[in-house]
């Protein structure tokens, strides 16, 4: 802490002695140990999240590889291999288990250790002071808490899978938690060090939007009003206050499952009067707003994207704000739609039905708008916009077999099958995935100073592409014919179309390929990226910024004047 | 726990047994419109052959499962069957089945259609080369007004038979359908008949080489089936000893809940004669993929002839047996390869 206190002090001195010397000065940085460890700059603090978020993304993906494979075929092929491998004994029942651990720890690491610190702690902590106009985050030491909360939720997960947790090591409750299961059904430390895990992530994510939610509403540049946002930091502050409320929610109902796991409580134990399905209202109240809180930053971003490659400002701009705050209001009143099984009554049943099935309207109104943002625009299809285009096919699909799924009556066959799982892939890996791989594009040459390969991305994108939907929409059949979820092993009419989806793992897997090959040859060989590699449609602030941007930006805050419409918020004055 | 909700199903049992007298031949006679064809018969009887003879009291030979019906579809057997849901063999199923593909499968495919559509439309139409210069256009209420609308409205028609599912999913079991309590265990299920004599039945996944013997399909075929009447309401409640299960069976679009403290009950009445399988679709622990539901559904009079042969009774008679006694191979039922 002292390094860079020192730190700042000292260029506050150089700044008065250099007069204006100003790019010096926004260029300092410290050494290595205070710049990334005790780091207060939201660049560097957004550079390690996208890291982070990128590991965890192989390690989650890595899992659901094994499970792919593991699923090619009935009977159980290799998971006795792997339990031995974690440290377990040879039996099946630790075999199975070490199954149910994957189906975890690939549900939690993808939601809570790659889309949300990519979405949020990347993107979010990159682009939202320089979209602003702002010098950094409102409590930059906060930012770095957490950041590390984040890298110790990690930890705690990783280390939940070499100690007990039932019939074998590790956590296999599912990404859930469901009690009784998490509670009297798994003995061993495992899952309390899972439920940590999101104790931490969760603290780490409730200071990173109280951080957000202070950024907007007090550092944007004079003439940025609210309604002069640019999209992606309107998503970003409608998914901090998601985070803000529904985590308190989660960190109360797993608190809850802790002590009734260690200290006697039965919260969610009916032998003292509790309620398992007290545990599944608390969970889905955070889970729902969850998944809206994993795909609004990809809205946000693709609002960005879409209007720059087609240069012409978003169609619709307040719909497009109001929808996303539409969206996070109603995802807070849907929630039992996750439970319409456990034995709703009918009123219930019918009530989340159409409550589900409003929030169909203002994602309509998203995709249309974006379709109305590209017509009569000039699109050029750079990598960012191939990507974006595919997010809202794809969104689409998922978004409509969600309609299928909002229906309480049709769901009673569906439900907890793969069907189940086709749609939220369809809406998370293919969603927010594509929603992430596009900002990624869009901004890697910003942050990091050097063009990527087109080529490469457009390789990316297509084989990527075919290899989630070969993944993914056979599942729908899948589903519809009965196959539940979680199961490591299946009746052998099943066999074809997990066939099918292994093999569209393998296509997705080596189109990742391309993605890190990309990254490699942009930092070793790309050429030198612009201020502005996009051209006349990218408007908002940090295209104003050289590329990388300096160490601290706006120090002479940019001002924004009522001469610019919507979304274009080039200062005059600069 | 279980006690408190056998006790409480015995004490709700008690105050029904005056109505259940009442009403007791309406099971069998109601009309079950030829809910046993020959075809159906056939089977069941050529079965004994090949079926191990293991109750020797027993009258009752499992039925044969007919191929692709009440099980999923392989792609070999059928692609396109095998791409959708299973035939179903409920009322309520097979008005679901007519909501998912005659409302629900073109609107959603329309909507994609549309979607995709556009995109390549605006691929066309307005890339950089054909159209190098941009419009301005940021607005326009009338359209804005249409895309807001007109979901609303296809949201509507889908509602309207969306909601009278749910009511009819939720129709209140008349006083004399039959009760079957499923419950499920860490990983196998128990059956209890509490107006049959109180006759348990434990079920446990046949091993895979056992399950191919008796020419069912494997991870569905069990030891011991519930056993049901076709045609006849059933009432079936479902709760669980330790964690949550879920009694699902695809082919009569019935899933509910098993849990723990709770005792979930729902209608249902199956059309015809028949072996339909399930899975547990609730995570339960390690074996979850292995504790398979199989009911078979019998004709009234031979559902009346297994109820006998377990040494239960119809509602109003005397009990033939203490109903204390399970079927003989209950004890066995342990691990699924004991046969």
């Amino acid at each position: 802490m002292a390094t860079t206190a020192e730190g700042f002090d000292a260029h506050h001195d150089q700044g008065h002695g250099h007069g204006h010397d100003a790019h010096d000065h926004a260029d300092h940085k410290p050494g290595f140990f205070a710049r990334w460890f005790m780091s207060t700059n939201h660049k560097d603090i957004g550079t390690m999240y996208l890291i982070f978020a990128i590991i965890a993304g192989i390690v989650g993906g890595a899992i659901s590889g094994i499970m792919r494979v593991e699923l090619a075929e009935p009977g159980i092929q290799y998971l006795q291999w792997w339990a031995q491998f974690m440290g377990g004994g040879n039996d099946l029942n630790t075999a199975l288990h070490m199954w149910n651990v994957f189906i975890t720890a690939h549900g939690l690491i993808m939601v809570f250790f790659m889309v949300m610190p990519a979405m949020i702690g990347g993107f979010g902590n990159w682009f939202v002071p320089l979209m602003i106009g702002a010098p950094d985050m409102a409590f930059p030491r906060m930012n770095n808490v957490s950041f590390w909360l984040t890298v110790a939720g990690f930890f705690s997960l990783l280390f939940s899978l070499f100690v007990p947790g039932g019939t074998g090591p590790g956590a296999g409750t599912g990404w859930t938690v469901y009690a009784p299961l998490s509670t009297s059904g798994s003995v061993g430390p495992a899952v309390d060090f899972a439920i940590f895990s999101l104790h931490l992530a969760g603290a780490g994510s409730i200071l990173g939007a109280t951080n957000f939610i202070t950024t907007i509403f007090n550092m944007r540049a004079p003439g940025m009003t609210l309604h002069k946002m640019p999209l992606f930091v309107w998503s970003v502050l409608v998914t901090a206050f998601l985070l803000l409320l529904a985590l308190p929610v989660l960190a109360a109902a797993i608190t809850m499952l802790l002590t009734d796991r260690n200290f006697g409580t039965t919260f969610f134990n009916p032998a003292g009067g509790g309620d398992p399905v007290l545990y599944q209202h608390l969970f889905w109240f955070f889970g729902h707003p969850e998944v809206y809180i994993m795909i609004l930053p990809g809205f946000g971003m693709i609002s960005q994207i879409i209007a720059t490659f087609s240069k012409k400002p978003v169609f619709g701009y307040l719909g497009m704000a109001y929808a996303m705050v539409a969206i996070g209001v109603v995802g807070f009143i849907v929630w039992a739609h996750h439970m319409y099984t456990v034995g709703l009554d009918v009123n219930t049943k019918m009530y989340f039905t159409a409550a589900t099935m409003v929030i169909a309207v203002p994602t309509g109104v998203k995709i249309f708008s974006w379709i109305a943002t590209m017509w009569g625009g000039s699109l050029s299809f750079k990598s960012p916009m191939v990507w974006s285009m595919g997010f809202i096919f794809l969104f689409t699909v998922g978004g409509v077999t969600g309609v299928v799924l909002a229906n309480g009556g049709i769901d009673d066959n569906l439900h907890d099958t793969y069907y189940v799982v086709a749609h939220f892939h369809y809406v998370l890996s293919m969603g927010a995935v594509f929603s992430m791989f596009a900002g990624f594009y869009y901004w890697f040459p910003k942050m990091s100073g050097r063009m990527h390969s087109e080529l490469l991305s457009h390789l990316h994108f297509w084989t990527f592409f075919i290899g989630v939907n070969v993944i993914f929409f056979p599942q729908h059949f899948l589903g519809m014919q009965g196959m539940p979820r979680r199961y490591p092993d299946y009746a052998e009419a099943f066999t074809f179309w997990h066939q099918v989806s292994t093999y569209g793992y393998y296509i997705m897997a080596g189109s990742m390929v391309f993605f890190f090959v990309n990254i490699a040859y942009a930092l070793l060989a790309g050429k030198k990226a612009a201020a502005n590699p996009w051209g006349e449609g990218a408007t908002t602030l940090e295209w104003t910024l050289p590329s990388p941007p300096p160490y601290h930006q706006f120090e002479t805050l940019p001002v924004i004047t009522d001469a610019h419409d919507y979304h274009d918020h080039r200062p005059v004055t600069a | 726990m279980k006690n408190a909700i056998l006790a409480a199903i015995a004490a709700g049992l008690a105050a029904f047994a005056p109505l259940s007298v009442a009403a007791q031949d309406a099971p069998t006679t109601t009309p079950v419109e030829a809910t046993a064809p020959a075809a159906e018969a056939a089977p069941a009887a050529a079965a004994p052959a090949d079926a191990a003879p293991a109750e020797a009291a027993s009258a009752y030979t499992p039925m044969a499962p007919t191929k692709g019906k009440g099980m999923p579809t392989s792609y070999e057997d059928g692609a396109l069957k095998s791409m959708t849901f299973q035939d179903q063999y409920s009322e309520n199923g097979k008005y679901a089945q007519w909501m998912h593909d005659g409302i629900l499968m073109p609107v959603i495919t329309a909507i994609s259609l549309l979607v995709l559509g556009l995109l390549l439309y605006v691929v066309v139409r307005f890339n950089r080369r054909r159209n190098p210069v941009a419009s301005r256009t940021t607005h326009n209420t009338a359209i804005e007004v249409i895309w807001t609308i007109v979901p609303v409205i296809i949201l509507v028609v889908i509602a309207v038979p969306s909601i009278t599912l749910l009511a009819r999913q939720y129709e209140t079991p008349p006083a004399d359908a039959v009760t079957i309590k499923a419950t499920g265990y860490q990983w196998y299920w128990g059956y209890t008949y509490p107006d049959h004599g109180e006759i348990e039945v434990i079920s446990n996944m046949l091993d895979e080489g056992e399950a191919v013997r008796r020419g069912e399909p494997g991870q569905l075929a069990v030891d011991n089936r519930m056993v049901v009447p076709a045609g006849v309401p059933l009432r079936i409640q479902t709760t669980a000893s330790d964690v949550i299960h879920a009694f699902a069976v695809p082919s009569l679009w019935f899933k509910m809940d098993a849990v723990p403290g709770r005792l979930n009950e729902k209608l249902l009445t199956i059309e015809e004669p028949g072996v339909y399988y399930g899975q547990c679709s609730e995570l339960c622990g390690a074996r979850h993929a292995y504790m398979p539901i199989a009911i078979e559904a019998l004709p009234p009079a031979e559902f009346a002839a297994w109820v006998k042969a377990q040494g239960g009774s119809m509602p109003g008679e005397e009990a033939a047996a203490p109903a204390a006694a399970p079927p003989a191979d209950a004890a066995a039922a342990a691990p699924a390869a004991a046969r």
